[in-house]
């Protein structure tokens, strides 16, 4: 069981990240969406796997009767998606005006800052 | 008033009075020279208070703790060199209040001016009453940043911009090792108060550290009192506007460096280290600065020039290391200031009345401005030394502790010969200001005409020579006192007797001082017919400019060196920064974590086949996603969001329904966020076959994949690492589930945990999503797409093209026609979602559930009308203020959390109980559940605006278009009340 479960994590990660080094924008996209998959079930990992029990109190009951998941990791994936989900959104119109303003969506082109030769400074004033 | 607020206010009215200054309206320039001039004459009343209080050798000191057990109190401390030198900050901060006044053109920015002036005297009188050390460093780098706003005041002028940036670059690198040698003194001592430093000064100076602490601490003075090797960047910092620099270059900034010298000479003086460094470097200083300054053609660069001269000669007194010599270096300090300043208010007014302030152009002014004129020889013959001005009378004791007999050869010979020649020198430069400017032929190429300035433009001018002239006559009673107060608070029990008469007999300092003069006089006229000629800078030394040689350095190690650095490792690309940043994470994590690791035994055993199937399932959609994302995106969407749903049900089956329900409805919106990117995204066509290809890209492929391979497989054995052995059965979850229905009030501990126990955490999350989406808003609000992208999908212009030949059909029928059952649906579907989502909401708090995942499935309500009715059509029947929204959801979280202080709890602290409410039944009335209402809400705003803010560019795109692109449109009726221009065309924009 464990061993599949890393083997997804890590095909997850492997995916995201071939992803995220690519030069165009929508694969680097595509690959924070994967990756930010992968990364909350590792922290999942932290908590191990622990089957149907969810971390709810029984109503007649002040605290959990038996051993429940760990609560943990579960509310900080949960900060952690809704933060990647804010992320993502804001990465997405970045590169969508980016493309729009520089006519192109590979990384390697986007060189407003910084042209590839630029004139040296005076050496004084 | 006790001694304590009267020294806070001293320290603390400057800076407030700056807020203030600052915030006066641009024309307020009366306002303005009130409130500064009122807060220097209240600085120096409160000072002129203490004097009573510090006279032989008495401190007051006013001790705030701050942190006592790092041994960082806030310190204010006055003794008799600190009031000095208060006097000295506050007195002629208000002379240069008034001349300011006067000085400043009306189309100057005046409030920035006082703002930066007030803050640069709080500094400055932060540096000198510092109790502490370290405290003492603070207001010295405060005094580098807010010199160099005021250096830099005229930020329109590049001069201005570099002699500020030069400025701020060599006095912060010598606050930064000043700020070690304190660090180090506090090490060695063991406290960074400054009393317990002055007390301790043989363990200091028997210390091994001691020679370090020394070259440390003499760097920052060196820095700041623009002493040899440092001088350069005191001639650029000129481009100041005249008050500042007779401001900054005679009372303050420059003193802070001789200041410390004096501060802590009593402790570190006295070695062979401090005798050699101190005073080779003050002898040079002193000789090359005179030198220099008679070669000046810019009045104020020979007073710059001089200027350093001066701190030349003040350092080389206190490196000699005598108790007469420190005497006669405090003395000098005062006499320097009051000259200097009045020197630098007549260059101002010359400058400021004839327009230049070039030598070369004035001439004969005498005539034009009689009393500016005469106030200014005054105070250049007390620049120079002539007797019965106080110059001649430190500049004397000069004399007198340079010919003293001494063992050492360069004492003996070195320091007379030198003090006589930088003697010289210094009548020279200072008989061309007073004949270059004054004396001559009448001016001929001056703009106007120049005349006398405003009487009380002068009245700065005439209080400083006043007092040159009362101090140079009679010494003993005019300052004697005050003198004596700041040398008992220095030297302490070795204050040796000194007189402060003007006549001592006939005697070599005389003698000294009268060749000075005579010799000054014949320097002067025999250098007349070069500098007639006009050329700039000194013979000799021309070619050695400091500053050209700092500019070097600079480019050299900002330009250079960051540009190679950068295209090793530059953010100009990417990729391999992120490549780099993976290979590091890689590298890192196998040494760190390769001992950790045992022989690995894969359990292989109690396989759920349900789930060894689903994880296969989303390991191929990871595969498959990443390989189809380069030319077919929308499978790779697909694929994506399967990945998505696998983690989804990961957690459905490992006990987290919280986790799987968002992550279903985070996983709908991100979906459909992208479809709607994708519609603007360019697409990328498949170019013939994959062996196409270039070589690079291949193998820069293979290498990101071998990377991923490996970045995985950490991460799989961390995880397998991990989940195979067993969890510390006391950790912190247990205080959760522990608490979370006797504390919190509900029975779902992870909605718990996040409204209640992490409840300040998830208001920071909903204020980041709150800024994102009112980003995202600001990014696409008036942003219309380029026309490239504005063509509509194939698809739809082929149903269109359908329509439009048949004469009973109009443009977008089909497309209305092939959605008609999926928007009726999704219309009937509004209402229902909203229940939904209400129901999701309130049983939050116990079942899996809550304000995060409730507001998802109101937005979710909400586009899936966008997508049934269209945009238009939405907006004609629906208005959503998802901004408001926002606001208000942020609101409501903190007013909750505000609401606990009402209660006398700290912020976000929840109480919680029970309510029946007819039909609903028991609802748990948590105050978590405003704070939920609040997340809901802000959520749905934040969501939704995303969504419309990128759904928006679709029915602006058409009018961008109509013009140009698509002719036929421009006929076309305009759009029927649905589904015209929907947003799912973005999805058929990708297929």
């Amino acid at each position: 069981m464990e061993t599949i479960f890393s083997l997804l994590v890590a095909l997850f990660f492997t995916g995201g990240i071939y992803l995220m080094l690519s030069r165009h924008l929508i694969r680097i996209l595509l690959g924070v969406v994967l990756f930010s998959n992968a990364v909350n079930l590792l922290i999942f990992t932290n908590g191990r796997l622990t089957h149907a029990v969810p971390p709810i109190i029984s109503p007649d009951l002040m605290t959990p009767a038996g051993p429940v998941a760990n609560p943990l990791p579960q509310a900080l994936i949960l900060t952690a998606i809704v933060i990647s989900f804010s992320f993502f959104s804001f990465l997405l119109v970045v590169a969508y005006r980016a493309y729009q303003d520089l006519g192109t969506d590979d990384t390697e082109e986007m060189r407003v800052a910084e042209p590839a030769n630029e004139a040296p400074p005076p050496m004084g004033y | 008033m006790s001694s304590e607020v009267l020294l806070t206010v001293l320290i603390v009215l400057p800076f407030l009075s700056s807020l203030v200054a600052g915030s006066l309206p641009a024309n307020a320039r009366n306002a303005e020279v009130w409130l500064a001039g009122a807060v220097a004459l209240i600085g120096l009343a409160i000072t002129m208070s203490f004097y009573p209080d510090v006279t032989g050798g008495d401190v007051v000191r006013y001790e705030i703790p701050w942190l006592p057990s790092a041994g960082l109190n806030l310190v204010i401390r006055m003794d008799g060199f600190a009031w000095i030198f208060s006097m000295l900050i506050t007195g002629i901060g208000f002379l240069v209040v008034l001349y300011a006044r006067y000085y400043m053109s009306p189309k100057d920015p005046v409030p920035r001016f006082f703002a930066f002036f007030l803050a640069f005297m709080g500094a400055m009188l932060g540096v000198v009453t510092s109790g502490n050390i370290i405290q003492l460093v603070v207001f010295w780098e405060l005094t580098s940043v807010t010199s160099f706003l005021l250096i830099g005041y005229w930020y329109h002028n590049a001069n201005a911009r570099d002699g500020a940036r030069m400025a701020l670059t060599v006095t912060a690198i010598g606050g930064l090792a000043l700020l070690v040698a304190m660090l180090l003194v506090g090490h060695v001592i063991g406290s960074y108060d400054l009393d317990a430093v002055l007390a301790s000064g043989d363990t200091l100076r028997e210390h091994t550290l001691y020679t370090t602490i020394l070259v440390l601490m003499l760097l920052g003075a060196f820095t700041k009192s623009a002493q040899f090797p440092f001088q350069f960047w005191l001639p650029r910092a000129m481009a100041a506007p005249t008050p500042v620099s007779a401001y900054l270059h005679s009372a303050t900034m420059v003193k802070a460096g001789v200041f410390l010298l004096v501060r802590f000479w009593p402790v570190m003086a006295g070695t062979e280290e401090w005798f050699w460094i101190v005073s080779s470097a003050g002898l040079i200083t002193l000789v090359m600065g005179a030198y220099a300054a008679i070669f000046q053609q810019d009045l104020k660069g020979l007073l710059a020039y001089s200027t350093i001269s001066h701190l030349g000669l003040i350092t080389t007194l206190l490196g000699m290391g005598t108790p007469l010599a420190a005497v006669a270096a405090i003395f000098h300090i005062v006499n320097h200031a009051t000259f200097k300043a009045s020197l630098f208010m007549a260059a101002g007014i010359i400058d400021h009345e004839s327009g230049t302030r070039d030598l070369r152009r004035l001439s004969g002014l005498f005539k034009y401005m009689p009393f500016t004129g005469t106030l200014a020889i005054i105070a250049s013959a007390a620049m120079a030394g002539v007797p019965l001005l106080n110059g001649f009378i430190s500049k004397e004791m000069f004399f007198t502790e340079t010919a003293i007999r001494n063992p050492n050869m360069f004492a003996n010979l070195a320091l007379p010969i030198g003090a006589i020649i930088a003697g010289i020198f210094s009548v020279a430069y200072a008989l061309r200001f007073v004949c270059g400017v004054f004396f001559g032929p009448p001016p001929t190429d001056l703009e106007k005409v120049p005349h006398e300035p405003p009487s009380l433009m002068r009245i700065p001018i005439e209080v400083l020579v006043l007092i040159c002239l009362i101090v140079g006559i009679i010494p003993g009673i005019a300052i004697g006192p005050y003198l004596a107060t700041a040398v008992v608070a220095v030297l302490g029990q070795d204050t040796p007797h000194y007189s402060l008469s003007i006549w001592h007999g006939f005697n070599l300092p005389l003698l000294m001082s009268i060749g000075a003069l005579v010799g000054g006089v014949i320097l002067y006229i025999m250098l007349r017919p070069y500098l007639a000629l006009g050329v700039e800078g000194p013979p000799l030394m021309r070619r050695l400019v400091g500053q050209r040689i700092f500019e070097r350095i600079l480019v050299t190690i900002s330009w250079k060196w960051a540009k190679s650095l950068e295209r090793w490792a530059g953010t100009r690309r990417l990729q391999p920064q992120l490549f780099l940043l993976v290979l590091i994470c890689v590298v890192t994590a196998w040494f760190a974590l390769r001992p950790g690791f045992g022989p690995v035994k894969l359990q292989l055993s109690g396989w759920d086949p349900g789930f060894v199937i689903l994880w296969l399932v989303g390991i191929f959609c990871a595969i498959a996603a990443a390989h189809q994302a380069k030319y077919h995106r929308l499978a790779s969407l697909v694929l994506m969001s399967g990945a998505g749903l696998v983690t989804c049900m990961t957690f459905v089956w490992f006990s987290a329904p919280d986790l799987a329900v968002t992550q279903l409805l985070v996983e709908i919106v991100t979906t459909v966020l992208i479809l709607l990117g994708l519609r603007w995204l360019p697409k990328r066509f498949q170019k013939g076959d994959a062996d196409h290809i270039a070589l690079p890209t291949k193998l820069r492929r293979y290498r990101d994949i071998v990377l991923g391979v490996f970045a995985g497989g950490g991460v799989a054995a961390l995880s397998y690492a991990i989940m195979t052995r067993t969890a510390v059965p006391d950790g912190i979850s247990r205080f959760f589930l522990e608490r979370a229905y006797t504390e919190g009030g509900g029975t779902n501990v992870i909605n718990v945990m996040l409204v209640d126990f992490r409840g300040f955490d998830t208001f920071g999350e909903i204020a980041v999503l709150g800024i994102v989406a009112i980003t995202v808003f600001a990014l696409l609000r008036r942003f219309r797409p380029a026309a490239e992208s504005v063509e509509k999908p194939e698809q739809q212009r082929i149903q269109n093209a359908y329509d439009n030949l048949r004469p009973n059909r109009q443009s977008g029928d089909t497309v209305n026609e092939y959605l008609m059952i999926p928007s009726v649906i999704m219309q009937w579907m509004f209402p229902v979602i909203i229940v939904l989502s209400a129901y999701i909401f309130l049983r939050g708090h116990d079942l899996p559930g809550g304000g995060f995942a409730a507001g998802i499935t109101m937005s979710i309500g909400f586009i899936l009308q966008y997508m049934a009715g269209g945009t238009r059509w939405v907006e004609d029947r629906l208005r959503i203020l998802p901004v408001k929204w926002i606001g208000t959801g942020l609101l409501i979280a903190l007013a909750t959390g505000l609401g606990a202080w009402a209660f006398g709890y700290p912020f976000l602290t929840m109480a919680f109980q029970y309510a029946e409410l007819p039909i609903i039944g028991k609802v748990p009335m948590a105050a978590a559940l405003f704070f939920d209402l609040g997340v809901f809400v802000l959520v749905v705003g934040a969501t939704v605006l995303i969504l419309i803010a990128l759904a928006h560019q679709s029915v602006r795109s058409p009018k961008a278009a109509r013009s140009s692109v698509l002719p036929t449109h421009a006929v076309e009726p305009p759009p029927p009340p649905t589904l015209e221009t929907s947003t799912v065309e973005a999805p058929g924009g990708a297929s």
